[in-house]
């Protein structure tokens, strides 16, 4: 929040400054703004009225009018939205709705007016080359912009489709522009303009200073640039620019293979991470207690709901739902998880096919309950706003911020369950039991009681592993079904009670998965991941981290 | 451990119990009195009479009877081998694709397509020639060949390895799990060329026979009939023949077994592949009845309900298997058409209860009516069922 503010606030003073300086161009200052609305609403009011010759210097005008409602009146203008009302002539936004009738708005006042046939209203005439001068206006607009997204967005438009207006007011901005990154695109895109119209020297300069850029567009000006140039015979000059160009499109081509291969990676670890949560309470039940619980699909199930009734509950605090959701599933969760070892696991200790089979069984209950509460159709569960968007590294490499911190998370559930098996008392009970239970009982530890909190706690993770998954995928009925066999296996090719183990395989898994993915497309590198696997566990059943001694046979 | 001990006992005293009275001929009596009573009413009695069995009713039983097939196949291997396969849906698939397949080149240029030797699945993805494994496809040796040959191959393949590598338990189950999840996303893949998503259906008639006959579809299920007594009769001869008792004992004490100088492996092997090639049979009978094969089939959830009835007729008994996946199936049947939302509760319900109060299911039920039968229990037989009782206190001891 803190940063916003101070962003804001360097914007803010950036443009207060520059004011003075751009007196001579069309842009004026906050200052003015106010001062400014009736010629606005004067100018607009011409519209309907004017002729399709006269109408450039008109909308121009109107572009040079810093107002909030510029922009959207050049924006309506442009899509063929904008129309005016025949009878009194006031300009409105138009929107067919569906009985063939149009819902209007001023776009001054942006009151709703009643909707009217097509008749009773007539469009803004404008045409191709009028357009495209509005998108420059628009361009200009948005590159004064407070919001640097804005101004960021509009130097990219510009990159991809330089119009000669629009290079002029980068070039006149780029002094006064405070923010590196602005300012380093806007280079970017005079640059190329040089690379395209200069002469010999400057456009061997600008090749020299684009090396590092990764642009696409760039690469794409530098590729056509040197298939331009003729095949035998060449100039001096020419032989000089096809080299220098050839180089520099093999270095940028090296860099784009290097970060996407480290896109691969993180895409591996961010779907790692995902396995990691789903198995990592299965590696407790299963790993530690040798309960082979079918239902932990269900227990995510039950924390991806958690989230949904939260967001139900508070629809005012989407922003907060995943930081309630977490303790929350964990509850739910863990409290089913306890009810089912107490009812039902804990009479059959010692027979993991029974009670394989009759954790299914309670995970189709789980399933048809959740079915007849909620319906069998998926439900949207809404992210909030920090899980949106993504970290731009540079053109070719952005982090998306969900599974940005879906990774992070993961490994903070990891450590803490690390932390409490190997650091707390609770934990070395669970070890104690897990290890020879009638000895553990012989020193006074409540066998039952840690029984029921270990799978209590495996099923706690889930559910917080549930609350993940649904920022990722539907929330459905099926939905824990989906994990299951993955998170088993992820668990047996880690080694059965070895959580270090369950954490290689799982962004082992992950990885792999995502570098087949690019080549063999995402099913078929699930199979092979799967066939690979059971390979695998017939070459070595315990898995990658075996557990030493005679506990292991 | 205890618990498994105590199956084995129980088997062994039973088979020793209808040494004379064999459950073999009971079963297969019964089967064949139903049989001749379906067929009957279905072939003398007119719609509307109160004895007439529907040609609905008949696909149905005949679709039970596979299923009972199935549960045959995965007892055999879970019951007496101890191998808990989640992956039987896999092997019961493949063996329904095989006769799916054969159905496909049957309909000829019947299809939409019209096209003489194509299926209309390839001509949609317009391909031009028949893929190198359907070759030969169109005959129906080729189809009975195939219906044994691929789920034993998978099974052969896929034993051999993990029982080499004493892959065993929980491990195997999840394996096998992963197994048929695996073939499951393969299968839906369009590029595998057994019809993607959609799988093979529209059959029009199984060796000249069309298959909305009625006479055809009675015909299906008296031959679903003499399968499962067949089969019935080759898993009691196995179970009781030396290999079956090799096989019973690798089930209770592989080590032991190991020790006294056999190779468990083997064994297993050698059952699993039995139990697989019975599937796939029990598949191949499936298809023609229900008319369609699809990946959706391979889903884990299918080959689990299959433990499931094996469980609930009760595991160990063969009998009780057939029992198990008529009774279960019968009750889905009825369930789903009535109140399809209770269907999963009543499921899932069955698994927790039988698993926690009836581990022997309902077959667990039924010795004592045995036992009343046959009154002629020989004294030898006596006699070893107390040492078997010893054997297994002791075991319990330890």
């Amino acid at each position: 929040m803190k940063r916003i503010f101070s962003v804001l606030l360097t914007v803010l003073l950036s443009f207060i400054i520059s004011g003075q300086a751009l007196a001579n161009t069309p842009v004026l200052t906050d200052a003015e703004n106010t001062a400014t609305d009736p010629i606005l609403t004067e100018l607009v009011s011409k519209l309907p009225a004017t002729k399709l010759k006269k109408m450039l210097p008109l909308v121009e005008q109107i572009a040079a009018i810093k107002d909030d409602r510029t922009r959207n009146v050049l924006e309506l203008m442009l899509n063929g939205d904008l129309y005016y009302l025949k009878a009194d002539k006031t300009v409105v936004s138009a929107l067919k709705n569906d009985d063939s009738l149009y819902a209007l708005k001023n776009v001054l006042t942006d009151e709703s007016l009643s909707p009217v046939k097509k008749s009773k209203i007539r469009k803004v005439r404008t045409n191709n080359s009028l357009r495209g001068d509005i998108r420059s206006f628009i361009a200009k607009i948005d590159l004064t912009d407070k919001n640097k997204d804005v101004r960021i967005q509009a130097v990219k438009q510009l990159l991809d489709n330089p119009s000669a207006s629009g290079l002029e007011a980068v070039q006149s901005l780029i002094s006064q522009e405070k923010d590196k990154d602005v300012r380093e695109l806007m280079n970017v895109t005079l640059l190329l303009n040089q690379l395209k119209t200069g002469n010999h020297a400057q456009v061997m300069a600008a090749i020299t200073q684009l090396q590092d850029t990764l642009e696409p567009s760039v690469k794409n000006t530098m590729v056509k640039m040197l298939n331009a140039l003729p095949e035998t015979s060449k100039t001096a000059e020419q032989k000089e620019l096809a080299k220098s160009l050839t180089k520099v499109i093999n270095a940028i081509e090296d860099k784009r293979s290097f970060f996407e291969v480290v896109e691969n990676i993180f895409f591996g670890l961010s779907l790692g991470s995902v396995l990691l949560l789903a198995a990592i309470g299965l590696a407790i039940t299963f790993g530690v207690m040798g309960v082979i619980n079918m239902a932990h699909g269900e227990m995510m199930m039950l924390g991806a709901y958690t989230t949904y009734v939260i967001q139900l509950a508070f629809p005012n605090l989407i922003e907060y739902s995943l930081l309630m959701a977490v303790p929350a599933a964990f509850l739910v969760s863990g409290f089913v998880g306890i009810i089912i070892e107490r009812g039902v696991i804990r009479y059959l200790k010692g027979r993991p096919l029974e009670t394989l089979l009759a954790t299914f069984g309670i995970s189709l209950i789980l399933q048809q309950l959740v079915r007849t509460i909620f319906s069998p159709l998926n439900r949207q569960v809404q992210a909030p706003e920090w899980m949106t968007g993504s970290w731009v590294i540079n053109p070719v490499f952005s982090l998306t911020y969900n599974r940005l911190y879906i990774i992070i998370f993961s490994l903070m559930v990891f450590f803490t369950l690390l932390l409490i098996l190997k650091k707390s008392a609770l934990g070395l009970h669970v070890r104690a039991v897990s290890q020879n239970r009638d000895m553990a009982r012989a020193l006074s530890i409540k066998s039952d009681w840690v029984d029921a909190i270990t799978f209590g706690l495996g099923s706690g993770i889930a559910g917080v592993a549930g609350v993940v998954l649904s920022q990722l995928t539907n929330v459905g009925p099926n939905l824990g079904q989906a994990y299951i066999i993955d998170s088993f296996l992820v668990v047996v090719f880690g080694g059965v009670g070895n959580l270090w183990g369950t954490l290689v395989a799982a962004m082992s898994l992950g990885s792999i998965n995502k570098f087949l993915e690019p080549a063999v497309g995402s099913v078929l590198a699930n199979i092979i991941v799967l066939v690979g696997l059971v390979l695998f566990i017939q070459k070595r059943p315990k898995g990658l981290f075996p557990q030493k001694g005679r506990a292991a046979d | 451990m205890t618990t498994s001990t105590t199956l084995a006992t129980e088997n062994f005293s039973m088979q020793k119990m209808f040494k004379t009275l064999s459950h073999l001929h009971v079963v297969v009596g019964t089967l064949f009195i139903a049989t001749l009573y379906v067929t009957i009413c279905n072939l003398f009695f007119a719609e509307g009479s109160f004895l007439h069995v529907s040609d609905y009713t008949v696909s149905l039983f005949g679709k039970y009877l596979c299923y009972a097939l199935l549960a045959l196949a995965v007892d055999l291997v879970w019951g007496y081998c101890g191998i808990l396969s989640l992956g039987h849906g896999a092997f019961f698939t493949l063996g329904g694709y095989a006769m799916g397949m054969y159905l496909m080149r049957q309909i000829g240029d019947r299809g939409v397509y019209g096209n003489p030797d194509l299926p209309d699945f390839m001509v949609f993805l317009s391909w031009t020639e028949l893929p190198w494994f359907w070759a030969g496809s169109s005959s129906i040796f080729w189809m009975i060949a195939m219906v044994f040959i691929g789920p034993g191959l998978l099974a052969y393949v896929f034993g051999s390895m993990a029982f080499r590598s004493r892959v065993s338990g929980v491990y195997l189950s999840i394996m096998t799990q992963a197994m048929t999840y695996a073939l499951m996303l393969a299968f839906f893949r369009n590029e595998m060329g057994f019809g993607g998503n959609n799988g093979l259906t529209d059959f029009k008639e199984i060796a000249g026979f069309s298959l909305q006959e009625p006479s055809t579809k009675l015909a299906l299920f008296i031959i679903t009939a003499v399968a499962l007594a067949i089969a019935y009769w080759i898993s009691n001869y196995i179970v009781n023949s030396k290999m079956g008792r090799v096989v019973t004992a690798t089930r209770d004490a592989e080590s032991r077994v190991r020790f006294v100088g056999y190779k468990p492996e083997h064994y297993k092997v050698w059952i699993f592949v039995v139990s697989a090639m019975l599937a796939g049979v029990a598949g191949a009978l499936y298809v023609p009845q229900v008319g369609i094969i699809n990946p959706g089939e391979f889903s884990p959830l299918n080959s689990i309900e299959m433990v499931i009835w094996v469980a609930i007729g009760g595991r160990c008994t063969l009998y009780g298997a057939i029992i198990g996946a008529i009774v279960v199936s019968y009750a889905k049947t009825r369930f789903t058409a009535i109140m399809p939302e209770a269907w999963l509760f009543a499921l899932g319900g069955l698994f927790v209860l039988v698993t926690l109060l009836l581990p022997k299911g309902i077959a667990g039920l039924l010795p004592n009516l045995f036992d009343k039968m046959s009154m002629f229990k020989s004294d030898e037989s006596k006699e070893l069922e107390v040492k078997d009782k010893k054997e297994a206190t002791t075991a319990e001891v330890k």
